[in-house]
Order: C-alpha cells, then structure tokens, then sequence
C-alpha cells in the first residue's frame, strides 16, 4: 500500500512541475474572471453566467488534462524507458497503475479546487454569496466525472497508441454525456439488432450524466446528497473496473 | 551447490511485422547458472540476446518457455526484488527529479526509512563520483555520463545481493570507467554478486571471474576466464622469444620444424610452436646459429580472439 502512495505522490509531482497545467488552471481562471465582465452584458444574470462558464471551464479544461496526462501517464514511461528501473524493485504492476491513477487524481482534485476557488470568487465578487458555497456540490461531481475519464484514458494507453488512446477516450467523454438520450433512442428503433446495440453502448460506456449538473447550479440548486453519494460510488466502481482491466493487460505487457 | 542465478531453457520469441505473425528468436534455451560472490561476465555480440535475457531476469519482458530463478526464487516474484539491484543499458530517469530526489523515491519504494534514504543517497552518489553541486540539479541536464553514474548509484540503493548491469561503462570516460570498475570490484570484496553485460572486453579481462558468451541467442561458452583463454580449445601455443637472429635466418634454419611461425620483431623474433617437443629442436637450432633465448612463454589466446571465435 505504501508504494501505492509512493508512486502516486512522484506522479502528483511530475504534474506539478509540468508548467502545461498551470497554462491551463490559470486559463480557466481567466475565462471565469471574463464572466464577471461577460455577466454585465445581460443584465441581472452576471452570478448564473460566471457559474456556466466557470464550470464549464473547468470541465473542458478538467477533461482536457484527464485525456492527455492520463494518456501520457503510462506510455511516457515506457517510451522513455523509465519503467524499467520501476519494475526492478519490488513494484508489482498493478500497484504502479493504481499509483499513477492516484496521483492524476489527486492533480485534477488539486486542479478543480483551484478553479473552483476562482469561480467561488468571482461569484463573491458580484455578491453571488448563495452560490458561491452551492455550487461546491456540482465541482465534486465534475471531480468524480474526471476521475473516471482519467480511468478510460490509461485503460487505452495500456494497449494502444497515445494518440489513439486520446481520441478514443475522447469520443467516450462526448459518447458518454448522451448515453442517456442513445438509450431512448434505441427504444423507438425498430429494429432488434441496432435497439441491442445501442442499449450495449448505454450499459457498458460510462454514463456521464449522472454528473452533469451545470444548468442546476446555475440557477442556485446544489445536487442531493444522495445524487452525489450516487455518483461517488458509480465513479468508484466505474474506475475500479476500468483499473481492473488495465491492470491485467499491462501485467502481461513486455517492455522491448 | 547453491545459486544465486540459475536460468533454465529461457526462450523468448518476439513477434515482429504487421500482423505479428512472424516470429523472431531472441533466446534459444538458454541454460545458466551463476553462483555467488563473484563477477560474472555477460558476453555476446550485438543481438546475441544479453538485454533480453537482463529483461526477463527483471520481469520486464516474459519467456516464451523456461524460467529463471534468482536468490533461489522464481523471477515472476516481484518480492524477491528487495534484494536485487538493476541499472539498465542507456539508464533514463525521470528529468524532472534531482539526483537526490530520485535516490529517495527508489529509496521509498524499497521501503528503507527516511534517515536511511538519506545516508544512502549521499554514501552512493558520492562513490558514484557525482559531484555534490549536481545532486540537486534535475536530471534533464545531466550528461549521459552523469546519467550512467546515478544509474549505478539507484542499483545499489537497497544494499542488494547480486547487482545486474547491463553495459556498465556505457557513456563513460575514461577516468569513469577506471572510477566504476573500481567500484564493481569493491562489490565482490563486499561479498555481493555482480551480473555484468559489457561490450568491452578490457573491462570483463580486468574484472571478471566467470563469464557466458552468448550467440544468436544461444550460449556458446561458459566457465572460468582463465580456463576459456588457456583451453585454446585445438590448440597449445608456446612463444619462443630469441635475439640475435633475424626472422629470414630462422625461416632457414627451421623449416624442419613444420608447426613453427616466425613473426619479426627489432633485433630478432618471436616463434610460435604448438608442441613441447618441438621447443627442443627449437633451442638446438638457435644456440649454434649466434640466437640467443629470452624468453618461452605459454600463449594465452586474448578474449578477443576468444570473443571473435566465440560470437563469429
């Protein structure tokens, strides 16, 4: 368990010292201080704008670093050969996964704090107080939507290229936000064939959802708790899952 | 007798083309045993199959049949790590880390305490010959000699019992690799064991006790050093060394004795015969010609002309 927390700990700091990120939270800190200025234009409505943005944002943004890092995450290690000195001291496989996935996680959750904290002021700043502290309930679950993007983009760049592992899971993070409206639409298919694939789409890509709660919160509503309880462990057992099976094909990976 | 590797039928194909249906042979049911103590010699032309076997004995790559074991267990144990140290061909680390940081995260992974991480890391990357104004300097702006000598100094970061590495020398200058052979030899004198690739021959001459010389993926040689450069194999050569007598005079003189070559050299020559017996009617020529003996020598075979037969 310790090396675990090791190997997650030298992941959270490779990011930190990757100056990319901090482009990217302080570009998002720059789109929600233009919504202050944005929000001026329409009248009245400057506190609801700032949240749309804000959290859109940090979704995009979020997700941006979930795809990239998380691919590089593995395929950087064996393209510049650094696994192999890993790999000669008592480090299983599946011990570095789940550290490097801890340690992108803990990155983004630092991350999303970051620009959460940005749009929380920016929402004082116009006296948006109500929701600068409701808003914090849809930051988690942008956090736990993350934490399962950062799962499918290792899971590909276990086994495939690093540009096709960002492609694919970037088609899942658009896949999976309409997951929902695929499974009505295989409803009022006709036919068999097409009505079971799509309903296998609905169950096995993640549905994201379950997370999506932007709109909400910008009119003032903070999610149940019950909602974010469920997304927790959907995330939770979703991520596990996805690190399962990573885990067993990258332990029968050889590094040539 | 116990050792601390034994390598058993290792195979290893690797799949090559589009489709990867055609299959290489990097590794040819290799057999293997090396016991402890010593420094032992890994030998073989380019593509011979040496990081393969390096690789596998790491668990970095997995056999296409036959195993391994090293300190008595299998190599699929990643427990057994704790006691082995591996500095890899062409070390490359993360370039964000200082040496010093490095040292501490291998360091936690073998789950030695801070104040030993400590002791460790500066005891290491001194004998490393890593001077201390680079221990906190991120490696992105090492040399590729710098990387080598914190390659060596994380191999040894756990105190381990048996040390691989794989082209050891590799990047070095001179004055490094005097300073790293000194410190490979220091390893046998601590009773560890030292599982050494290398390309350079002087370096194994000078260092090692026991090699294997690998071709085409199988072994073609094994044993003590000494025993492979005197066993000659075909042949014993003895080396007349005369003065006084040219090499023209003596291919007249001797031309009685068919095993010997004559090579010139100032102020006389060198005779090369391959029979005790044929040392006599040598003697009995050169005295009462004006020749005059210096020296008769056995003719080791160099490691060179070994490794050429060996590998060619």
């Amino acid at each position: 368990m310790n090396r675990i927390f090791v190997i997650a700990r030298n992941a959270f700091r490779e990011a930190v010292r990757d100056r990319v990120l901090y482009n990217l939270v302080v570009f998002v800190l720059l789109i929600t201080a233009s919504a202050v200025f944005l929000g001026e234009l329409t009248a009245g409505h400057e506190a609801r704008t700032i949240v749309n943005l804000g959290l859109s944002a940090m979704l995009v943004f979020g997700a941006f670093i979930a795809i990239f890092v998380g691919v590089s995450l593995v395929s950087k290690e064996i393209e510049k050969r650094t696994v192999y000195a890993v790999f000669s001291k008592p480090v299983g496989r599946g011990e570095f996964i789940i550290g490097k996935y801890l340690g992108l996680c803990l990155t983004l959750l630092v991350n999303v704090l970051i620009m959460g904290g940005g749009v929380s002021l920016a929402l004082l700043y116009v006296g948006g107080y109500e929701l600068a502290f409701s808003i914090w309930g849809s930051i988690a679950l942008v956090f736990f939507e993350l934490t399962i993007l950062t799962a499918v983009a290792i899971l590909f760049s276990s086994f495939s290229s690093p540009a096709l592992s960002a492609l694919l899971t970037f088609l899942i993070f658009i896949i999976g936000h309409f997951s929902a409206s695929l499974r009505d639409f295989a409803e009022n298919l006709g036919s068999g064939a097409a009505k079971v694939f799509f309903n296998a789409i609905y169950y096995v890509l993640p549905n994201l959802s379950h997370f999506s709660f932007i709109t909400n919160a910008a009119n003032g509503e903070a999610p149940p708790v019950s909602m974010l309880g469920g997304a927790f462990a959907y995330a939770l057992v979703y991520a596990a899952i996805l690190l399962s099976l990573t885990i067993l094909v990258f332990s029968r990976r050889n590094f040539k | 007798m116990s050792y601390i590797v034994e390598i058993e039928n290792l195979t290893k194909d690797y799949e090559v083309g589009f489709w990867k249906k055609k299959k290489v042979r990097a590794l040819d049911g290799l057999n293997l045993k090396v016991e402890s103590n010593q420094i032992f010699g890994f030998l073989g032309g380019n593509g011979a199959g040496k990081t393969t076997t390096i690789k596998i004995l790491m668990s970095l790559i997995f056999p296409t049949e036959g195993g391994a074991k090293i300190l008595g267990e299998d190599i699929t144990d990643v427990k057994m790590h704790a006691s082995i140290g591996y500095c890899p061909e062409n070390p490359y680390f993360y370039d964000y880390l200082t040496a010093r940081e490095l040292m501490n995260y291998f360091g936690e992974l073998f789950g030695l305490d801070s104040a030993e991480r400590k002791r460790r890391t500066e005891e290491l990357l001194t004998k490393v010959g890593l001077d201390e104004k680079d221990w906190n300097k991120q490696l992105r702006k090492f040399s590729k000699g710098m990387q080598q000598r914190v390659g060596l100094a994380q191999s040894l970061i756990n105190d381990p019992k048996i040390v691989f590495l794989d082209e050891p020398m590799s990047g070095l200058d001179p004055i490094g690799r005097r300073e790293i052979r000194e410190l490979i030899a220091e390893l046998r004198e601590q009773g560890k064991t030292v599982f050494m690739s290398t390309h350079i021959l002087s370096d194994i001459e000078a260092l090692c006790d026991n090699v294997a010389i690998l071709r085409k993926g199988k072994l073609a040689a094994t044993g003590k050093l000494d025993d492979l450069l005197t066993r000659g194999g075909e042949r014993q050569i003895f080396e007349i060394n005369v003065k006084g007598v040219s090499k023209e005079r003596l291919q007249t003189l001797i031309a009685d004795v068919p095993t010997a070559e004559i090579y010139a050299k100032p102020n006389g020559a060198n005779i090369h015969v391959q029979d005790e017996s044929d040392i006599e009617a040598v003697l009995r020529i050169i005295k009462p010609s004006g020749g005059k003996l210096v020296s008769i020598q056995p003719v080791k075979q160099s490691l060179e002309e070994l490794f050429a037969k060996e590998t060619g």
